[in-house]
C-alpha cells in the first residue's frame, strides 16, 4: 500500500494552537503544500500577520517574517524589492488586511508589487475574543454588535476583494473557501496559480480564503461549515474576481 | 484497499471527516485523547476507497490516507 495524501514537508510536524475546526489549518496546509509542488521552498519568504494566525512561522519550515498589525504588505514590499530573487507572500486576515491595514493593502495592491497575498476571511476578529470586524456580515452577532450588525451604524461588510479588482495594476483576485473537500482542492488551485503569478512576474495577486470560525460564531465546526456555504459565500460570491 | 491512519493524539476532535466521509466510515472515540479530547476514529476500513476527502478537510492535517 502507497501513501497517498501526508503532510507536506513545507507544514512543520508540531501541533497548532487554532481552535477545532478552524480553517487556518487547512489554509496552511494548502499554502505549504503550493510551496512544495511548485519547488520553492528554499526561494520563498513569508510575512506572518497579527491576528490568530500570528504565529504562523512556527508551522511554516521555510522562511518567515513578522509585521506589525495591518504592515505586512509594506514590509513584503520591502523584501521584494530588495531580494527579488525570492517569492515574497504575505497571509493575512481579515482584521490584518481590511481593517487597520487597508491603507497598506490598498497602496501596495495599486503600485502592482509581484507578491501574492493570501487573505483569511472569517467575518470576525478571531485573536482578540470575536468583536466585529469590517467583513462581518450584516445582522450577524459578535460581542460588539451583540444585537446583529447594523447597516446604519457600522456600514456593510467590506468586499475588499471587489475594490482591489478595480485597481488596473492588481492581475489575479480569486475567491475561494473551505467547506468542503472540493472547495478546498478549488482553493489549492488557485493558491498555487497565485504563486505561479509571481514566479512569472505577473503581478499583484491575491486570494481570498473564506473559512470557518466555530468558536466565535458560536457554532458546531460542522455548522459553522454549514454557514460559510448557506450564508456567507452569499455575501462573499465565490470564483475568479480578476 | 484503502486505509487511513488518524494521528489521534494531534486531532481535535473538530469531527469534519466525520461529516464528509462518502462511506460514513469515521466516528468520534469515545475514549479521550492526552488533550482530553474525543478523537475521530476509522469505524470500519473495509469500504474505504482512498477518496481522502477526510484528509483533504482535516485541519489539523493528522490523518494520513494510504491505497
Amino acid at each position: 500500500m502507497k501513501k497517498i495524501f501526508s503532510r507536506p514537508e513545507s507544514l512543520r510536524d508540531v501541533p497548532t494552537h487554532y481552535c477545532p475546526g478552524c480553517g487556518h489549518g487547512i489554509a496552511h496546509r494548502l499554502l505549504a503544500q503550493a510551496v512544495d509542488d511548485l519547488g520553492i521552498r528554499e526561494k520563498v519568504i513569508g510575512v506572518a500577520p497579527v491576528g490568530c494566525a500570528v504565529v504562523a512561522y512556527d508551522y511554516w519550515n521555510f522562511d518567515c517574517c513578522e509585521a506589525a498589525h495591518g504592515r505586512a504588505l509594506a514590509v513584503a514590499t520591502a523584501i521584494k524589492r530588495v531580494r527579488p530573487e525570492n517569492i515574497v507572500f504575505t497571509y493575512q486576515g481579515d482584521g490584518d488586511l481590511a481593517a487597520i491595514g487597508t491603507n497598506e493593502t490598498i497602496h501596495t495592491a495599486n503600485r502592482g508589487e509581484n507578491l501574492t497575498v493570501i487573505f483569511i476571511n472569517n467575518a470576525i476578529y478571531g485573536m482578540t475574543g470575536g468583536q466585529m470586524a469590517p467583513t462581518t456580515l450584516l445582522g450577524q452577532k459578535t460581542a460588539t454588535s451583540p444585537r446583529g450588525r447594523n447597516a446604519d451604524s457600522e456600514g456593510y461588510p467590506l468586499k475588499i476583494s471587489e475594490l482591489l479588482a478595480q485597481l488596473p495594476a492588481v492581475k489575479y483576485i480569486e475567491r475561494v473557501s473551505l467547506h468542503s473537500p472540493q472547495e478546498v482542492l478549488k482553493a489549492q488551485r488557485a493558491i498555487k496559480q497565485a504563486f505561479q503569478n509571481q514566479i512569472e512576474n505577473k503581478g499583484f495577486s491575491l486570494v481570498e480564503i473564506l473559512s470557518p470560525c466555530p468558536t466565535y460564531w458560536g457554532m458546531s465546526p460542522d455548522q459553522a461549515v454549514e454557514w460559510v456555504k448557506e450564508t456567507m459565500s452569499k455575501e462573499f460570491p465565490l470564483g475568479r474576481i480578476k | 484497499m484503502a486505509k487511513i491512519i488518524i494521528n489521534r493524539e494531534k486531532c481535535k476532535g473538530c469531527l469534519l471527516c466525520v461529516s464528509f466521509c462518502p462511506k460514513s466510515l469515521i466516528v468520534a472515540d469515545k475514549d479521550l485523547n492526552r488533550r482530553g479530547l474525543n478523537p475521530a476514529k476509522t469505524k470500519d476500513s473495509s469500504g474505504c476507497t482512498g477518496c481522502s476527502m477526510c484528509a483533504i478537510i482535516c485541519p489539523e492535517c493528522c490523518i494520513e490516507v494510504y491505497k
